[in-house]
């Protein structure tokens, strides 16, 4: 897990430090430090209302912290996809990448060809002349994606760039996001899903507005403290706040690194789902006052 | 059912918007029908000109209102304050039998200018026949500027005017909220264009459509329902002009206070409205009770009218019409100002921006103002 202020140092990148956001009186984010590399991609994770979108705006410039500093390149070099595809949709395929690489004063000749490079990447060149409007949800987000990324920009925040698509366009989606990092972009999206959040080179993951963790994915499931079972049945009393379902069976956390679970067999190793809800499962215990040890 | 009710209310409730036009739009038209809407001429604004300048008080009863009697001005100058618009009859007197100018761009006020005087001068046929020499010689009658009163001639000049404010309001106020509802608004906010460029991408083509929109108007007027244009072209030019900026402004206003496109259309309209029915379109201005009629005089529609009708039908010169261009002008540079700098507020990522329609966006941020928003080059 980074410390607040490891994050701070000179090199090329992008990033939070210490940034504080507030709605009204509710903090939307607590102080985060988030470090974007180019060529890597970064994802940003959590629940509903977890600071995901008021992070990315920070980082693309829509939203301004109340303090804390934000480090992204000038808007010419940074692509945004916003909440939702961010296409017009009474404008055609073409025409969406064609006015997005006008204000990003593309030339006309580049903005073709990567216009046409990208399209057929994302295998949407056989509908360039369809309204946006009338593309499918998978079609439409890529569409966001692409444009986002015709200017090639240094930094790229890209909000929930799969959801709600389909498994194939999900896979042309990472397609094009990892092409945009190993071309020397810092891609940093925010996913719900943990296991398109494990490809990513580095993870963020937040909680009302906080982090809970952060590292590579590796990292984090190091980082969990305790162990985890798996069993068929919820078990009975004070355990069973500790336990929650997945894939057909119950997964319990034991704090304790040496805990009773474990001793008595069923231990298994955790990934990054399971480190994240142990994370998330910590923090509530410990605010409930419960069992759970503060951080 | 009883389900249903509620849910409806509770929608109603939180769009402040739409329930406070059902509210104030039954008042608005109460107050515009029955202050304003009437087509009745009470006085009539007259000068006399000419040797017995001063007997013409007794050839003009009621409804006329001598506001000048100058002996030694002849018919040229008469005319002239005509088609300024200082007054709406001309008694023109000398040897002989007088004449009686009536300005036929105000249409009612000529009717009634007409009638008036035929009464008058039946009157005196009856009471005054056996007497000859006590009654006032019956005067000759000329209508200017619309010597057939016909309603085409003064309503497509101002309908000129209500087809920017059709497009320029209606149609321009529908330009940001549309951003906003397909969420690119955000988009727009994070790209390399200045706010500026923003404002002034979204108008121009509106501009351009509106221009089209005029010459089209008053192409056909002139030719299909034969309108004269006796004024300059230039001047009228640069009254739609000023015109169609405050019209934009008020569009771009409009669409940047309002959620989506159904509030930005009633608004409009709240707007539009009033704008056709007080600005002496259809109903003469000196007929709109004196209460009502200051809403007259800050609405751009009202000025535009006496732009388009002067110069289209009494070729008024720039030189008497500066006080519309003025006014005009005056609240151009208001709507502009309000527009541009609400404008701004909405595409800066710096602004607090309070409570907006993309799902995505939260309550304004409490003093966001005091951050570095915008980070080291690297």
């Amino acid at each position: 897990m980074t410390a607040p202020g490891a994050s701070h140092g000179g090199g090329d990148w992008w990033g939070t430090e210490d940034v504080c956001v507030r709605f009204g009186s509710t903090p939307a984010l607590d102080h985060v430090w988030f470090r974007a590399e180019p060529g890597q991609v970064s994802a940003v994770v959590g629940g509903d209302g977890a600071g995901r979108t008021t992070l990315l705006r920070c980082l693309a410039g829509a939203l301004a912290p109340a303090s804390g500093r934000v480090r992204r390149p000038a808007p010419l070099a940074t692509g945004y996809l916003s909440a939702g595809s961010g296409t017009y949709p009474d404008l055609s395929v073409a025409e969406n990448l064609a006015f997005r690489a006008t204000a990003y004063r593309v030339p006309p000749e580049t903005a073709r060809q990567r216009s046409a490079e990208l399209l057929a990447r994302a295998g949407l060149d056989r509908v360039t002349g369809r309204l946006a409007g009338q593309l499918s949800g998978g079609m439409r987000q890529k569409l966001g994606v692409i444009a986002a990324m015709v200017h090639r920009p240094d930094l790229l925040v890209l909000d929930e760039p799969t959801t709600g698509v389909d498994p194939v366009s999900r896979a042309d989606l990472w397609f094009l996001i990892t092409r945009a990092a190993a071309d020397g972009a810092a891609v940093v999206l925010a996913t719900s899903y943990l296991d398109e959040a494990e490809r990513a080179h580095h993870v963020l993951v937040l909680d009302a507005g906080s982090e809970l963790a952060s590292g590579t994915a590796d990292q984090i499931v190091a980082a969990m403290r305790g162990t985890l079972t798996a069993t068929a049945t919820r078990p009975a009393g004070e355990a069973g706040r500790r336990a929650w379902r997945r894939e057909g069976r119950w997964r319990v956390w034991d704090p304790d690194p040496a805990g009773g679970s474990a001793r008595d067999g069923g231990a298994i190793r955790p990934d990054l789902q399971d480190a994240v809800t142990v994370a998330a499962l910590a923090r509530e215990l410990a605010r409930s006052g419960a069992d759970g040890e503060p951080r | 059912m009883w389900a249903m009710i509620v849910k409806e209310f509770r929608q109603l409730r939180r769009d402040r918007r739409t329930l406070a036009m059902m509210i104030v739009m039954p008042v608005v038209l109460l107050i515009v029908f029955g202050y304003a809407a009437s087509f009745d001429v009470t006085t009539i604004p007259a000068v006399a000109v000419g040797p017995q300048a001063s007997q013409a008080a007794h050839l003009l009863g009621q409804p006329f209102e001598l506001v000048d009697v100058q002996p030694s001005q002849d018919r040229a100058w008469a005319e002239e304050q005509l088609r300024d618009g200082h007054a709406a009859v001309a008694v023109v007197t000398g040897n002989g039998q007088p004449e009686v100018l009536i300005d036929g761009s105000q249409l009612f006020t000529a009717k009634a200018a007409i009638a008036s005087l035929s009464a008058t001068a039946a009157k005196a046929a009856v009471s005054g026949g056996g007497q000859p020499g006590t009654a006032v010689a019956v005067p000759q009658v000329t209508v200017l500027y619309n010597p057939g009163l016909t309603t085409a001639d003064i309503m497509i000049p101002g309908l000129a005017g209500v087809v920017l404010v059709f497009v320029g309001t209606i149609i321009t106020s529908l330009g940001v909220v549309r951003e906003r509802e397909s969420g690119t608004l955000e988009q727009l906010a994070v790209m390399p264009l200045k706010p500026r460029d923003v404002f002034l991408g979204k108008i121009v083509p509106y501009f351009g459509v509106a221009t089209l929109d005029l010459a089209i108007v008053v192409g056909v007027g002139v030719t299909l329902f034969g309108v004269p244009f006796r004024g300059s072209l230039a001047v009228f030019a640069l009254g739609a002009l000023l015109f169609l900026f405050v019209t934009l402004g008020i569009g771009i206003l409009i669409s940047s206070v309002s959620e989506n496109q159904g509030q930005a259309i009633q608004l409009a309209f709240m707007v539009t409205l009033p704008q056709v029915l007080l600005s002496g379109l259809i109903f003469p201005l000196s007929s709109i009770a004196v209460g009502v009629r200051w809403i007259s005089y800050l609405l751009p529609l009202t000025y535009f009218n006496e732009i388009s009708r002067g110069v289209m039908l009494r070729a008024e010169p720039l030189t008497s019409l500066w006080q519309p261009f003025l006014f005009l002008a005056l609240l151009g540079a208001v709507v502009f100002t309000l527009a541009s700098l609400r404008f701004r507020a909405y595409l800066a990522p710096a602004a607090p921006r309070g409570g907006s329609g993309s799902p995505h966006r939260a309550p304004s941020p409490a003093g966001a103002a005091s951050a570095p928003a915008h980070g080291s080059a690297g």
